[in-house]
């Protein structure tokens, strides 16, 4: 092979790979990017999409009811206007509280509950997941500083 | 009185690191000697302050002296004395003292095992060492000062975070920061070939040891954060791709480019330019990595308190890096030259695919890591990347490139032949195929992707076996010592070493993904429940005390065909710092093929806990690939030949493989 030939050759190669790479990432990014609304937003919405969202805000005070005889729990998620009743199945973060922060990763279903498969909340003393913040204040309630969360 | 002399030793260090990043740069210019020789006396003197600094804050959290702030956010009476020692780098302000004291330390290895580099290149490569700490030193001493004194002193302190209260913990920072901070060695290397406008096989021999023990402790140390994670987060997970494993994991990915493109450099002369970029990218990619988990951009379990003036610190940093790093480049690079030519098989040319598939991962997780912060940060929307864009676009990645690492270390260098890898390979080709497709039917559950990953974890180790045999069989004719020193030279059996490593984690990763069994059961004294087939029992629950905390502990009893394999204890612990702030401490049964795990949720009634049990398959695999490719790199940067040539080509000889032809073996 001439010198000229192997480089268009590399040049080709490279390229070929790029646009591998690129609609590879393009791809995985249509699939899997997971978007965040807000209670009042996912009450608002006129069609049930058919994919995960995350809803984030506070577990609204007295509304935790765990089924003591298996591992479901329920609760509502509210951003002080709206609030979205929320079904789980499994162990809750450790600092998951009624009146405090929460994030909830799974689908709306037909009946308007929102079926989580992960819940998130804070991971420690002093920090609301910024989500949840975020929700709080889309709907017109300022709230304190942003910070981490505990995944689970 | 302690911390204020270990504020002035710091100070004093910044300094000295000053006077090291100019005074040696200005001797090569000028063909000084006594400013050239400099470096070496200027970075121990920076070393030593350094080390002094970091000696009155470990003795500031032994004494407890809460009127130190730092002291009192990370420590407390109570907290046991081997954390108070650790303690020290549990925080934003101390770690980062440990980064600047790793730093040096590298900076006094390379003065120290360095002596036959040229003059010229040690002045360089230690200035841009020194100018790598004045960045560093003067990011602690501006912006996190860990001897900041509080008035009036409490009277206790508020402890450690419990998550780090683990052994675990104890070495995965240290392992993590000698990996980041070791790449600037190789940085300092990469420019000081540019400044010097050089770049032949021995400087590719003087850098390669260094940079494969930084991805040997970088390694290291992101196995060890994996493994801490699975077992004291309690959820068994063992990788979250969260963008600070990311941050860690991209430099491992470029610095993974870069040892193999420096092999093609030193044995060939070739891919020059592209393994000083890849030199520069490794090390701007540590400062990102500290940029995301010191900047308060991100929040996860690593992430330190937020505090924009530093991620505005580092971001200066990393931009000031890269535009002095890429113009120097720019000016530069086109006088080191390409090197030498290659066939389109050969192995170069496999080498070239492995360094364009790990750049691409490479950019693919630093586009998943940093796309949602962007997005966040110009308030478009708020989203989240997780774990299924990683899989979806990594694992296509990796699967030609596990597939190259079976045939590169076969294949000769400059030219070979597809068809004669083909006559070498087929038989391994057929029983990897077959022993990966029938595998998975003995776990019970057949799908593509796993009967893949395991043909090619397979293939990887039987290519390697074969490999060293194909080596002693050509030296059949010179005895046995012969046969037995031939596969037995470091930088050979390091490379297949790490291979294999790389082959056992594969086979790890997809046994426990497939066949891991996940379930949280409610369960009451006397209940038991059936977990791959392992019977779980509960016995009873009852309060157990610690130094620092109280517990609720469970214990249960597992059986397997009614015979007891584990009794289990997880606990659930409330740090009498944190009480509001319940820990788990799972408990887990480990074995060659399978780890049982156990983590205690929440209490339903009086007597029943819900209860998360996993079966967990070839874990330990995980941890032993992680071991091997730690030893097999270790191995490599201890072959005699990067010593002994050193010594005798610092002259301008540039070693050319004669054994170009079939024998040439190694890689590592």
């Amino acid at each position: 092979m001439k010198k000229r030939h192997k480089r268009l050759a590399i040049v080709l190669g490279v390229l070929a790979g790029a646009v591998v790479a690129t609609a590879l990432v393009l791809n995985a990014f249509r699939d899997s990017m997971v978007f965040f609304v807000t209670p009042s937003e996912m009450v608002a919405m006129e069609e049930i999409p058919d994919r995960t969202f995350r809803i984030g805000g506070l577990v609204e005070a007295g509304s935790v009811q765990r089924d003591t005889a298996s591992t479901l729990v329920m609760f509502r998620v509210t951003d002080g206007a709206e609030g979205v009743p929320v079904v789980y199945d499994g162990i809750l973060p450790n600092l998951f509280r009624e009146g405090q922060g929460v994030v909830a990763e799974g689908r709306l279903e037909g009946d308007g509950t929102f079926q989580a498969n992960k819940v998130l909340a804070r991971h420690d003393e002093e920090y609301m997941p910024p989500e949840a913040q975020e929700a709080i204040e889309r709907a017109g309630h300022p709230s304190g500083a942003g910070g981490g969360y505990d995944s689970q | 009185m302690i911390p204020e002399i270990g504020q002035f030793a710091l100070i004093l260090a910044l300094c000295l690191a000053v006077a090291q990043g100019v005074l040696p740069l200005v001797g090569a210019a000028r063909g000084q000697e006594r400013l050239m020789r400099s470096g070496t006396f200027l970075a121990t003197g920076q070393f030593v302050f350094l080390a002094i600094s970091y000696a009155a804050l470990t003795w500031a959290f032994v004494t407890s002296d809460f009127s130190v702030q730092y002291v009192t956010q990370n420590s407390s009476l109570a907290l046991p004395m081997q954390y108070k020692v650790t303690a020290v780098w549990g925080g934003h302000e101390g770690s980062l003292l440990l980064w600047v004291l790793i730093l040096a330390a590298w900076g006094v290895a390379v003065a120290a095992f360095s002596k036959a580099l040229p003059r010229e290149m040690l002045a360089r490569v230690l200035a841009v060492l020194g100018l790598v700490s004045v960045g560093f030193i003067a990011f602690t001493v501006f912006t996190s000062n860990p001897f900041e004194r509080m008035i009036p002193m409490p009277a206790d302190g508020t402890d450690l975070n419990p998550l780090l209260q683990d052994p675990g913990m104890i070495a995965h920072p240290p392992l993590l920061y000698m990996g980041y901070v070791g790449f600037a060695v190789v940085f300092a290397f990469a420019i000081a070939a540019l400044i010097g406008g050089r770049l032949d096989a021995a400087w590719a021999r003087w850098s390669r040891p260094w940079t494969t023990v930084a991805w040997v402790f970088l390694t290291l140390g992101i196995g060890m954060g994996s493994w801490w994670a699975y077992y004291e987060l309690g959820w068994g997970g063992w990788w979250f791709w969260d963008p600070v494993e990311n941050a860690s994991f991209m430099p491992w990915l470029t610095g993974t480019a870069l040892i193999h493109s420096l092999a093609v450099t030193e044995k060939r002369g070739g891919f020059k330019t592209w393994t000083l970029m890849l030199a520069i990218l490794t090390f701007a990619l540590t400062i990102l990595g500290a940029f995301l988990v010191r900047s308060g951009v991100i929040t996860s379990v690593h992430a330190f308190a937020t505090d924009p003036e530093r991620g505005v610190f580092i971001l200066g940093m990393l931009a000031v890096t890269l535009l002095a790093s890429f113009a120097l480049y720019a000016i530069r690079a086109p006088k080191v030259g390409l090197g030498g030519g290659f066939g389109w098989y050969s192995r170069e040319s496999l080498l070239l695919a492995n360094n364009a598939l790990l750049a691409v991962a490479c950019a693919a997780v630093m586009i998943g890591t940093l796309y949602p912060l962007v997005l966040d940060t110009f308030s478009m929307s708020k989203i989240s990347v997780g774990p299924p864009y990683f899989d979806a676009v990594f694992t296509p990645l990796m699967l030609p490139l596990l597939f190259l690492i079976g045939i590169g270390p076969t294949v000769a260098w400059k030219q070979s032949d597809p068809v004669q890898t083909y006559r070498q390979l087929r038989y391994v080709l057929v029983v990897s195929v077959l022993l990966g497709a029938v595998w998975p039917l003995a776990m019970g559950a057949w799908s593509p992707l796993t009967a893949l990953a395991l043909m090619l974890g397979i293939w990887i180790i039987l290519t390697a076996a074969l490999d060293m045999r194909n080596r002693m069989a050509r030296r059949k004719g010179r005895g046995g010592a012969a046969m037995v020193r031939g596969v037995m030279q470091p930088s050979y059996l390091g490379m297949h070493m790490a291979h294999v490593g790389l082959a056992l984690v594969v086979i790890a990763i997809a046994m426990v993904t497939t066949y891991e069994v996940e379930r949280d059961a409610r369960m009451a004294p006397g209940e038991a429940v059936s977990v791959g087939g392992y019977q779980f029992t509960m016995l009873n629950v009852g309060p157990v005390e610690g130094a620092n905390y109280d517990a609720d502990r469970a214990n249960i009893v597992v059986t397997r065909n009614g015979r007891e394999v584990a009794m289990l204890t997880p606990e659930k612990r409330r740090y009498f710092s944190q009480p509001e702030m319940p820990m788990i401490q799972a408990s887990l049964n480990r074995g060659p093929f399978r780890d049982l795990y156990v983590s205690l949720g929440e209490p339903l009634d009086e007597h029943a806990w819900i209860v998360r049990l996993y079966y967990k398959p070839f874990m330990f695999w995980m941890w032993t690939g992680c071991i091997l490719m730690a030893l097999g790199g270790f191995l490599a940067a201890s072959d005699r030949r990067y010593r002994l040539k050193a010594r005798e080509s610092s002259g301008t000889s540039q070693r050319v493989d004669t054994a170009a032809g079939k024998a040439a073996g190694e890689v590592g």
